[in-house]
């Protein structure tokens, strides 16, 4: 039976207007929650609506490639996103290639990072170290973006270029060590909540069939928790593909298609806050920064509906065990 | 056999000397990871914290920036932050509260409920810099110039400014505040609302006088943690009236006769502490020489950050032990 179907057995007994009282009360509190969730709604389909002008305006091919005219009068395709020029050409490619060149390395990197320190605190830390340990992870993943960014270009990215002299002193590979440091702790706390999870029993039958330790960690307590795991690492990529500061401060941003993850680069996000300001309102730019916004809304919902999804199957399994 | 341990699960570790050295190898590698990522942390704050704290005084709290931004202080900065908050919270916590009642309250656990937590969950991880698009094209360029259009006030809504900012902010922290508050109400005993209803409570009373006291601690923590997310956010005020330098404060003031009070102005630009970090960082006209001031405008968000979160921390603390209690009692 649903808990909250149940009435007030006195509401029978009262008067009318403390019934209409009652119903203007529950009139009120469901205006505002469908006011918020209208509002939450209504940032979809703005964004559709703005994104779709530029669609209709000049059609989604434009977006991936566009023609540039050479001195001999021949045509070359190209992959270039030069919104201001005279010729617009608004191709997404090294946008996308830019966001993943930094979005990925980080995954990497905090996957290392994140699932060790999710291991320390599940398996091997004491319970007082992780009372402890657990805060300060958890106080450091709150910690501004912009402040890593600042960190990045002020001391990070110096070091590294005196270290090794890249062409470029902020590049792809500076950008992606700052999200690292944001998407560790995202990492190592599901990670650390998945393991955590994983039944005694599963510890208990393996310890009892000889194995040490680590065997155990990696052989069974690990599998049991990849669900948990997986679901980090894609929450993970998910803020990274969608931080702004950290990439608008530290990746150059220069548009220009590269593989060179020691080459500067422009992500998506980071072309929309440079670019945002300046563009004048309702031009073809304006639209496909919109478009830009939507590619990014929709990636971003689908790995985090992903992430939730698993988690949640992640659950029901834990209940088959209890 | 009357084993007193019969029962109890014996933990079994493998003797020191039966673990292998592979086993030994890995187990401490894990903890060397651990502890790098711990010294990494260390050396990032350590080093904001050192270098920052050289020039960080009373004046460089409250006074303006002077000469070109080389010299004086983040006041505007700290005052801009702290009052597109309080507007942001004035639009965020009323809503967002009165949206978690009605789902977890009167809507009840239906398919429909489940759906919308399940999107506004995941419109928590969308990245803000969309949030910063849809304010933009949304309160500013449709909603402002609307209201510029039926007002006749010429250019005051249609342009960036502290309202949409802080609005924008409310849209964003939205979720936090609907997703916390849920999350309080739920861990409230149904019990206890039976008991209510039992002393002949209506629902509204039950609400008023049971469910929302004991989830008050709980709905705070949410409210703390979504103003230490608007303070940290940066990429949405972008283009939503953060301004590099303001002579003045936005403050506007109201003539009655012979007092005149002052007053925020919501509908002019604004300074904002973590976008001051972003352009002394990458615009300033010699980086060189506001480092200083560029790490301690760092730390002070940094400080501001943590306190807010060690408070949520407290609240949340508090909140676990009065629902403990309560499940004691009434279990």
């Amino acid at each position: 039976m649903d808990e909250n179907k149940i009435k007030s057995p006195y509401l029978k007994k009262n008067s009318r207007r403390r019934e209409w009282k009652e119903k203007s009360i529950r009139f009120f509190f469901m205006l505002n929650g469908y006011t918020a969730v209208l509002f939450l709604l209504l940032i979809f389909i703005f964004l559709i609506q703005e994104a779709s002008m530029v669609i209709v305006d000049s059609g989604i091919l434009d977006f991936i490639y566009s023609h540039k005219v050479l001195e001999g009068g021949a045509e070359v395709r190209v992959f270039e996103w030069y919104p201001t020029s005279e010729d617009p050409r608004y191709s997404l490619i090294p946008l996308i290639m830019g966001t993943l060149m930094t979005a990925l390395p980080a995954t990497i990197i905090s996957s290392f990072f994140g699932i060790a320190v999710g291991i320390y605190l599940a398996e091997i830390a004491s319970s007082r170290t992780r009372e402890i340990l657990k805060p300060v992870i958890e106080l450091f993943a709150g910690i501004p973006t912009v402040v890593m960014g600042f960190f990045i270009i002020a001391v990070v990215a110096t070091f590294f270029q005196d270290l090794f002299g890249f062409l470029n002193r902020l590049n792809a590979f500076v950008a992606s060590l700052g999200l690292s440091l944001i998407i560790i702790p995202i990492i190592a706390s599901l990670s650390e909540e998945a393991m955590r999870a994983v039944p005694r029993e599963l510890r208990m039958a393996s310890y009892s069939l000889g194995a040490t330790k680590w065997q155990t960690i990696i052989k069974v307590v690990v599998p049991s928790a990849l669900s948990g795991i997986s679901a980090g690492i894609i929450l993970g990529f998910g803020r990274a593909i969608g931080e702004t500061m950290i990439v608008l401060m530290a990746t150059g941003n220069a548009a220009e298609l590269t593989v060179d993850i020691f080459r500067s680069v422009r992500t998506m996000t980071a072309t929309i806050a440079a670019e945002m300001g300046e563009v004048s309102h309702q031009s073809s730019h304006y639209y496909a920064l919109f478009f830009i916004g939507v590619v990014l809304f929709i990636t971003t919902f689908i790995l985090n509906l992903i992430a939730s999804l698993v988690l949640g199957k992640m659950n029901k399994n834990r209940k088959f065990y209890e | 056999m009357n084993d007193p341990n019969k029962n109890k699960l014996v933990y079994s570790t493998p003797k020191k000397w039966d673990y292998k050295l592979s086993d030994l190898l890995a187990v401490n590698g894990i903890r060397f990871i651990t502890g790098l990522l711990l010294l990494i942390m260390m050396f990032v704050l350590g080093k904001i914290f050192i270098e920052g704290s050289g020039s960080l005084s009373w004046s460089f709290l409250t006074e303006f920036p002077t000469n070109n931004m080389t010299e004086g202080g983040i006041g505007p900065a700290i005052f801009g932050t702290v009052t597109v908050l309080v507007l942001m919270i004035l639009m965020a916590v009323p809503i967002g509260v009165c949206a978690a009642i009605f789902i977890n309250e009167y809507a009840g656990n239906t398919l429909w409920t489940r759906i919308i937590l399940l999107s506004v969950n995941n419109l928590a991880g969308v990245p803000s810099i969309v949030f910063g698009l849809f304010g933009l094209g949304f309160f500013i360029l449709f909603i402002g110039q609307k209201l510029d259009e039926v007002l006749q006030t010429g250019l005051l809504f249609g342009q960036p400014a502290m309202l949409w900012a802080s609005a924008t902010l409310a849209v964003l922290v939205l979720p936090t505040i609907i997703v916390s508050t849920t999350e309080a109400l739920k861990s409230v005993p149904f019990s206890q609302r039976a008991a209510a209803y039992g002393m002949g409570a209506t629902k509204w009373q039950t609400i008023r006088d049971i469910v929302l006291p004991q989830a008050r601690p709980g709905i705070l923590t949410g409210i703390i943690l979504a103003i230490s997310r608007g303070a940290g956010e940066t990429a949405p005020v972008l283009f939503l009236g953060c301004a590099f330098f303001l002579p003045d404060l936005p403050i506007g003031y109201i003539n009655m006769g012979l007092f005149s009070i002052p007053m925020i102005n919501p509908t002019e630009q604004f300074m904002y502490l973590s976008y001051h970090i972003f352009i002394l960082a990458t615009q300033s006209t010699n980086p060189m020489l506001t480092k200083p001031i560029q790490y301690s405008t760092t730390l002070v968000l940094i400080i501001l950050i943590v306190a807010l979160n060690l408070t949520a921390v407290i609240f949340r603390y508090k909140f676990r032990r009065i629902i403990d209690e309560i499940r004691g009692v009434s279990s």
